[in-house]
């Protein structure tokens, strides 16, 4: 780069001193000893012990959970198997149909996404009495559905820039096309297959909206008991459970960053 | 393809359940939704359970009729709050985009030009927030932009203001917020274009006298088109329907479009109304949606 890289290395540092310090201030007055954000009343820990009091925040965060693994979980075989029939079956009927159902909910506002499965979930109710109640279920299926798009999207990346030869060649000795997948194309799609994974937990475990459309009475997630009390300002308890998920959350992305660097250059010699 | 060259009842199961399985999920929880939205959007409110009027009714002479309204079209229509939701939405989401990319298109150029391994860490500082949690992030701007807020008092503190200023709950707060939470959106597009971009060709251009600003027009710009676009549409169709960003930042008088029809919905409890919201909302984003759809399939082919 010949020209002008300090304007460069500026906007650069701009954009990540914009990204990054709304984050350290919040983390910084999680241990804030005063509930206004203007004093600085001492170093405290006492937020995080109200936090670790706070029942109806824990509840909401075990549920979160809760509904979190379980559609993670299925988003991965539904999205896996969507990311196999996008790239290793073919010309199919409805295909386009099917690439546009997968592309579109990376996209769609949540509060389409939202309504409209409510209004589905309510209606399959009326026809067929289920889903009898709305809460912890519902929700699964909805993160379900949206996660799995975000599933096959790099599922079908990797596949796409795989090298098929070790299909084509076990296909040709008479493989039987269930056991190549099984044995062959499934060993190799499995980083992309946990990444899917992880994607979808933490897209799960972050909506509030959807949520919000989807769930009953008595089932709040951790982000709608979050909504309802910033909504009203600033929580210190709430800074503290930033604090902690952020710190958690960076140390998990910076190990599992740094485990694919130290592969990627032990590949390469 | 050689997958399909193999028949066998057995093959044949395994490959139909491939396709069938997500298909099958896709279409009743995504697809067929939409049409229910659709229907309901012509009916009535009602006080009732559910809140609305069947699309079938039993005539007086015994037969099924139809009992669809335009009503709450025509509603959206006259209501002048729905048109300025509307626009004010399209325009937010618009400035957003292109704030995304004028802060998003010289840092993405700036880490595919850092040599490694500074260049992976960068990106992966630019992927972090994107794992730590939306509706927090969004919150930290509550302390952020507060009359007493870092931002106020900085100001205060060097004598560019002399009193605090209103920030948060004003539309700067919102438009702040949607840059905030999507800029890594646009970087991460920006820089897989770029980073393919030939060095050689710039120096080239360079060396023969071009003007940097020609070289950049003439080479760089074009190159970089289809990273820019899937950016713009990555940032522009969730900000356009975006509820959160509006509901904390933005003022009383900030409607945009996401926060007016949920507040249709859980506030008015009027179903139908905000059924007929959404459906024109997703008419509107039919174009972009299919646009990103394409640019989603064209490194398949």
């Amino acid at each position: 780069m010949k020209r002008s890289p300090t304007f460069l290395y500026s906007m650069l540092a701009f954009g990540f001193a914009f990204l990054y310090i709304p984050i350290f201030v919040m983390m910084l007055y999680s241990f804030n000893d005063s509930r206004l954000v203007t004093v600085w009343g001492g170093f405290t820990t006492r937020w995080y012990t109200a936090l670790l009091e706070n029942e109806q925040i824990l509840e909401a965060a075990l549920l979160s959970l809760e509904i979190a693994v379980t559609s993670a979980t299925l988003a991965t075989v539904l999205g896996t198997l969507a990311g196999l029939a996008m790239n290793r079956m073919g010309q199919f009927r409805g295909r386009t149909v099917f690439s546009g159902m997968i592309a579109a909910p990376l996209v769609m506002p949540e509060v389409i996404t939202g309504l409209s499965l409510l209004l589905l979930f309510i209606s399959l109710q009326e026809l067929t009495g289920w889903p009898a109640s709305r809460g912890a279920n519902t929700v699964t299926i909805a993160h379900t559905t949206f996660a799995m798009a975000y599933v096959a999207v790099v599922v079908q990346s990797r596949l796409a820039s795989m090298d098929q030869s070790l299909e084509e060649a076990a296909m040709d000795l008479g493989g039987r096309p269930f056991n190549v997948t099984w044995d062959i194309t499934l060993p190799l799609i499995i980083p992309a297959m946990a990444s899917g994974w992880l994607l979808a937990f933490t897209l799960s475990l972050d909506d509030l909206v959807i949520a919000s459309f989807t769930s009953g009475a008595g089932a709040s997630t951790l982000p709608m008991v979050i909504f309802s009390k910033v909504k009203l300002g600033v929580t210190p308890e709430v800074n503290a459970l930033a604090t902690l998920v952020i710190a958690i959350v960076s140390l998990g992305v910076l190990i599992a960053g740094w485990n694919i660097l130290k592969k990627q250059r032990s590949a390469h010699g | 393809m050689s997958i399909i060259a193999n028949p066998g009842n057995r093959d044949r199961l395994w490959r139909s359940s491939v396709i069938a399985l997500p298909y099958l999920w896709l279409g009743l929880f995504f697809l067929a939704p939409f049409a229910i939205v659709f229907k309901i959007s012509l009916a009535e409110p009602l006080i009732a359970q559910p809140p609305f009027s069947p699309l079938w009714g039993i005539a007086e002479d015994g037969t099924r009729k139809l009992l669809a309204t335009l009503d709450n079209y025509l509603f959206l229509l006259e209501d002048k709050l729905y048109w300025v939701s509307y626009l004010k939405s399209i325009k937010i989401a618009l400035i957003s985009t292109l704030l995304c990319l004028l802060l998003g298109f010289p840092m993405a150029y700036a880490i595919a030009r850092t040599p490694q391994p500074w260049r992976n860490l960068l990106l992966l500082l630019v992927i972090l927030p994107f794992w730590t949690s939306f509706l927090l992030r969004v919150y930290a701007w509550i302390i952020m932009l507060g009359k007493e807020g870092l931002i106020n008092n900085g100001l205060l503190g060097i004598g560019i203001i002399n009193e605090p200023i209103s920030l948060l709950y004003t539309d700067v707060a919102v438009y702040i917020g949607i840059v905030y939470t999507y800029l890594p959106f646009m970087i991460l597009p920006l820089y897989t274009t770029l980073e393919k971009l030939d060095l050689d060709l710039h120096d080239a251009a360079a060396d023969l006298g071009g003007k940097p600003l020609h070289v950049f027009r003439d080479i760089t710009l074009p190159m970089a088109m289809p990273g820019i676009i899937a950016g713009s549409l990555l940032v522009f169709i969730p900000a356009l329907g975006e509820f959160v960003i509006p509901a904390l930042l933005g003022g009383l008088d900030s409607l945009m479009i996401g926060r007016t029809l949920y507040d249709e919905f859980f506030m008015n409890r009027d179903w139908p109304l905000a059924s007929a919201v959404a459906t024109i909302l997703l008419f509107i984003l039919i174009l972009p949606i299919m646009l990103f759809q394409r640019l989603q399939q064209e490194p398949q082919q």
